[in-house]
């Protein structure tokens, strides 16, 4: 459903993509990891035409993306890791913008408002201005624009980002229906936990590349399965192993406190990249 | 049709802001026509009547300039790069051209309506004026060359502070150059030549033209249509580039 072939940007001398080769099927929620510049959105904007490759292709519904613009657009729903919300329009008017910048008939588009509305829980402030809404009100209203026309992949960018934990869950859950009426999902995230419990593919990126691909527990199974961790003087440390005998075993010749537990996607995460996520 | 999904737009919040709109428009014209047409020029005689009657038109040219290119010149600045708005029209599947028609036209209607203000102000002050279709066909045309104009600025232009400048050494230059308070034809040698080839002044000499006998200056006309021409092509080349 998205593809991309060698694809690259560079601004100067800086490689913020670089040669990224990723396929995802049809049906899926993709999740694609990283800390801060990484190169998330930037993939992001070149899949939905906002920033232009330096070279290299992207395919979406088979339709490469510089060359088949009107298809792909029509194709895709986009939420922007920045608020980009008319503030100066009412939530019914920026999904009725959106509708009918992608040629909905009225009829449709009302029926769609409503639906929409309701799904994402605004109905009672349909008929207020946009700058009244506080940062989780607008997330949700960003998610129901982009879903207004009906498009067949829906790029999320940070879609939870600065949400409280409640808002987070309630953003899972659409983000599943969506997902459960067809929808392909490719969104990016800093929480280890949305990756986790959303996603059926994982792209972790850093420095412009992608380091590794698959399902959550393809991963887990790459780095160890199992993790030992130990009080080392007042500091944590701990090591992944493949097996639970491994573990075990290795625990034995610990002293002080030791926990053995299975890998999170988090300990995946430090092992490629060395880093926390966001760190 | 896409543009107007885009003039819809501006006319949702114009709908929502006119008074404060109105009421900001009416402040420099009402202190031109106080400081210029009343006070400054009640003395002074001009051929063809009062000063009054020449600068009126004159002022509507000005405001007919300002009131365009700042509409759709912040507008689109601002949308391009701090509210981000200009992305949903960029991941629409839209033409450039589209967009830039729809942001243009609304640019029109608000210099238009300030054209009107200053109309009705200035014949409240005792202006003397024939008012024709050619005259709202010409104010029109300088509304939306202007409005393109400020489409071209707001895609290029990559900062407040830069857009407020070039509002600063262009634009406010042009308000008082271009025959709007005197006969650019009076301008030093060099600077009146420069004068002679920019849009406003052919605005001016055309609505006072209109104004007096009713006429129209065809080769006027033809200058500020190949401007509107010019300026739009140029809009919806700045769009095109980036999407
Ligand atoms: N317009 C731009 N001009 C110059 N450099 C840019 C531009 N946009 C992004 N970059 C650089 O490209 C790199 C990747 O940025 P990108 O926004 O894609 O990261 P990200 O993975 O989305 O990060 P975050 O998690 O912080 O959102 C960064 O080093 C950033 O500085
Ligand atoms: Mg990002």
């Amino acid at each position: 459903m998205i593809e991309t072939r060698g694809l690259n940007k560079s601004y100067g001398q800086l490689r913020a993509v670089a040669d990224l080769n990723m396929k995802i099927e049809e049906g899926e929620i993709f999740g694609l990891l990283g800390p801060n510049g990484a190169g998330k959105t930037t993939t992001i904007r070149m899949l939905t035409m906002l920033t232009r490759p330096t070279s290299g292709e992207a395919f979406i519904a088979g339709h490469e993306v510089s060359r088949d613009l009107d298809r792909v657009k029509r194709a895709i729903g986009v939420v922007p890791q920045h608020m980009n919300l008319d503030q100066e329009l009412t939530a019914r008017e920026n999904l009725e913008l959106h509708g009918r910048l992608h040629k909905m008939p009225a009829a449709e588009r009302r029926r769609c408002i409503a639906e929409l509305l309701a799904f994402v829980e605004l109905a009672d402030r349909a008929d207020d201005l946009v700058s009244r809404f506080s940062g989780g009100m607008k997330r949700r209203l960003m998610i129901a624009r982009a879903l207004m026309h009906q498009p067949r992949v829906l790029f999320l960018d940070e879609p939870t980002i600065g949400l409280d934990p409640q808002a987070r869950r309630r953003i899972w859950d659409l983000v599943r229906q969506m997902n459960g009426d067809g929808v392909t999902v490719l969104l990016t995230t800093h929480y280890i936990e949305e990756a986790e419990v959303l996603c059926h593919q994982v792209g972790v990126m850093d420095h412009g590349k992608l380091i590794a691909l698959g399902t959550p527990a393809e991963l887990k199974e790459r780095v160890g399965r199992f993790a030992v961790e130990s009080l080392n003087g007042g500091e944590a440390a701990y090591t992944l192993y493949g097996t639970r005998e491994e573990a075990l075993r290795s625990a034995g010749h610990l002293e002080g406190g030791v926990a053995i537990r299975e890998t999170s996607l988090e300990d995946v995460f430090i092992q490629l990249t060395g880093r926390r996520v966001g760190g | 049709m896409d543009f107007y999904t885009v003039f819809w737009r501006e006319m949702r919040v114009f709908q929502r802001t006119w008074w404060k709109f109105l009421a900001s428009r009416l402040v420099s014209p009402v202190l031109y026509l106080t400081a210029f047409g009343w006070g400054l020029g009640r003395n002074i005689r001009t051929d063809s009547g009062s000063y009054l009657d020449f600068v009126v038109p004159g002022i509507i040219a000005l405001s007919a300039m300002t009131t365009s290119f700042n509409a759709t010149g912040n507008g689109v600045n601002m949308s391009r790069l701090y509210y981000n708005t200009l992305e949903e029209y960029l991941i629409a599947p839209i033409s450039p051209a589209s967009l830039v028609l729809g942001k243009v036209l609304a640019g029109t209607v608000r210099g238009l309506i300030s054209s009107l203000v200053i109309l009705v102000l200035g014949i409240l002050f005792g202006a003397r004026l024939a008012v024709t279709g050619w005259f709202f066909a010409v104010t029109g045309t300088t509304c939306f060359l202007f409005a393109a104009l400020g489409v071209v600025a707001g895609m290029t232009i990559n900062s407040h502070e830069d857009m407020a400048n070039f509002s600063t050494f262009i634009i406010l230059p042009m308000a008082f150059f271009c025959g709007t308070f005197f006969r650019a034809e009076n301008l030093p040698g060099i600077v009146a030549g420069v004068v002679s080839i920019l849009p406003l002044t052919h605005t001016s000499y055309a609505l006072r033209l209109l104004a007096a006998a009713g006429t129209i200056p065809v080769a006027s006309a033809l200058v500020l249509a190949s401007y509107a021409a010019t300026f739009f092509a140029a809009a919806v080349w700045t769009v095109r580039r980036v999407c």
